[in-house]
């Protein structure tokens, strides 16, 4: 559903994505993980075009990402993304902030939009925080709002930067919890995080990167086994230690 | 010693009240117009299109960087002849109402802009982010997104450049416009106390701007709250 052929991105001379590439089936549930500053973030918001690319091709449910002639906004109107900060829009409600894009980018009528993100707040756990808005939420309870207005969208599969490093460690849970039952639900899901035991739980395979390369591309059970890279055991250990 | 004698006052009021009317309009005028044109410039020098964003850049530094007085001047040279020529209006009919709001407004307008810009600069790049990845196009996610938090953050300083320009308004004495301020030197001039007047006037500018700039903080504080 997502494929990722020798991506190459360059700030000036600087190159932060070198030569990716991977798959992606329908249904999978891909985390990529890899030291601060190795390009994962970058990597994944390529995927959506929210980040241009110089080299290679990204295509996703047939559409190139990186052709001129593709209307991006309506490739990522069916591409779900969440965002470490949330950046739920905090001059709306909650409920506004699940209204909005069904309304002016799918058309969807009010009433119809209304009660999917009601819907979707109930999955989430926060049906009765609809009228609320989102700076009277803790952080938990914002990034699960964040994650119910992209699913109100009926997204084709959904993108995850870092969604619980802004995170009280408390809160942590309530978001994993969303999440696994999303990637149970069959949601086609990649997930930038340093959560291993959410990896461990749903994920099929893991990406670990490190200076903008894929270092390993495995099963998850065999890289947390048996890491290939010197670099990607010796991140595991310092990460698995606590 | 100065004898004073505010006994031209009363009679005057309804005259000076009319003054003030014309400069609550000419006020009124320039807020809606310059925020909208403003607003406007500040999103064009934003444009990816480089020649629009050169244009407004210029646009703005030009009437930032003339005083006020002169542009109300060539706007009373100017316009007048342009609209009689426009309309076939008489030599006659009186336009410097209409000089004074054009010429305010796209003056404000400058100023407007900057603070706008600042606003649209005070919403980060990850509610952008965010309205893009939602499937918004550029225009709706500066439409839905950014420009209204743009908005509510640069209250304060919207309302406090209001104030200003409705202290400004007294510059249209230039033309000889009756506004609050001409009003009342024309009532001095012909009474022979212009003292008297003049203290009046700045005693009623003075309230109703202090007035509002306390209400602004009010807003302000109550906003922050």
């Amino acid at each position: 559903m997502i494929s990722l052929r020798n991506v190459s991105k360059y700030y000036g001379d600087f190159r932060v994505l070198a030569d990716c590439s991977t798959e992606v089936r329908k249904g999978e549930v891909i985390v990529v993980c890899g030291p601060s500053g190795s390009g994962k973030s970058t990597l994944i918001k390529c995927v959506n075009g929210l980040e241009p690319f110089q080299r290679g091709e990204i295509i996703v449910d047939g559409v190139s990402v990186g052709d001129r002639k593709t209307n991006l906004s309506r490739l990522r109107a069916r591409v779900g993304m969440v965002f470490q900060h949330f950046e739920l829009f905090p001059h709306m409600t909650v409920a506004e902030n699940l209204v909005i894009a069904q309304t002016k980018v799918l058309g969807r009528r009010r009433e119809e939009a209304l009660a999917k993100g009601t819907k979707l707040l109930e999955r989430v756990g926060l049906e009765d925080q609809a009228d609320k808005y989102p700076g009277a939420l803790s952080g938990g309870q914002q990034q699960r709002v964040a994650i119910a207005r992209a699913l109100c969208m009926d997204p084709i599969c959904m993108l995850f930067d870092e969604p619980t490093s802004a995170l009280d460690p408390e809160m942590i849970n309530e978001v994993l919890d969303v999440m696994v039952q999303l990637a149970k639900d069959g949601m086609t899901m990649i997930v930038v995080t340093h959560e291993m035991g959410f990896a461990r739980k749903v994920a099929q395979r893991v990406i670990f990167m490190d200076h903008g390369r894929i270092v390993e591309d495995d099963q998850t059970e065999s890289f947390f086994r048996s890491p290939r890279s010197a670099r990607a055991r010796q991140f595991l250990s310092k990460i698995l230690r606590d | 010693m100065y004898e004073y004698d505010w006994s031209s006052i009363p009679g005057a009021l309804p005259f000076l009240a009319h003054g003030m009317r014309v400069s609550l309009e000419i006020t009124a005028v320039a807020i809606v117009v310059g925020i909208v044109w403003g607003t406007m410039l500040a999103v064009l020098r934003l444009s990816s299109v480089k020649p629009l964003a050169w244009l407004a850049a210029g646009y703005v530094n030009l009437f930032r960087s003339v005083p006020l007085v002169m542009v109300l001047l060539w706007f009373f040279l100017i316009v007048p002849q342009f609209l009689q020529d426009l309309f076939n209006l008489g030599r006659a009919t009186d336009t410097r109402l209409v000089s004074a709001m054009v010429g305010f407004a796209l003056f404000e307008a400058a100023y407007y802009s900057e603070i706008i810009r600042a606003g649209i600069h005070s919403v980060g790049q990850g509610q952008i982010a965010a309205a893009h990845a939602l499937g918004m196009t550029r225009g709706q996610a500066l439409r839905l997104v950014v420009l209204p938090q743009a908005f509510r953050n640069m209250v304060p300083l919207l309302l406090t450049q209001a104030i200003i320009l409705f202290q400004d308004t007294s510059l249209v004495y230039v033309s000889a416009l009756a506004d609050f301020f001409g009003a009342a030197y024309k009532v001095g001039e012909r009474d022979g106390r212009i003292v008297e007047l003049l203290l009046f006037a700045g005693a009623v500018y003075f309230v109703l701007c202090y007035a509002a700039s306390r209400l602004v903080r009010r807003l302000q504080r109550r906003a922050a709250a």
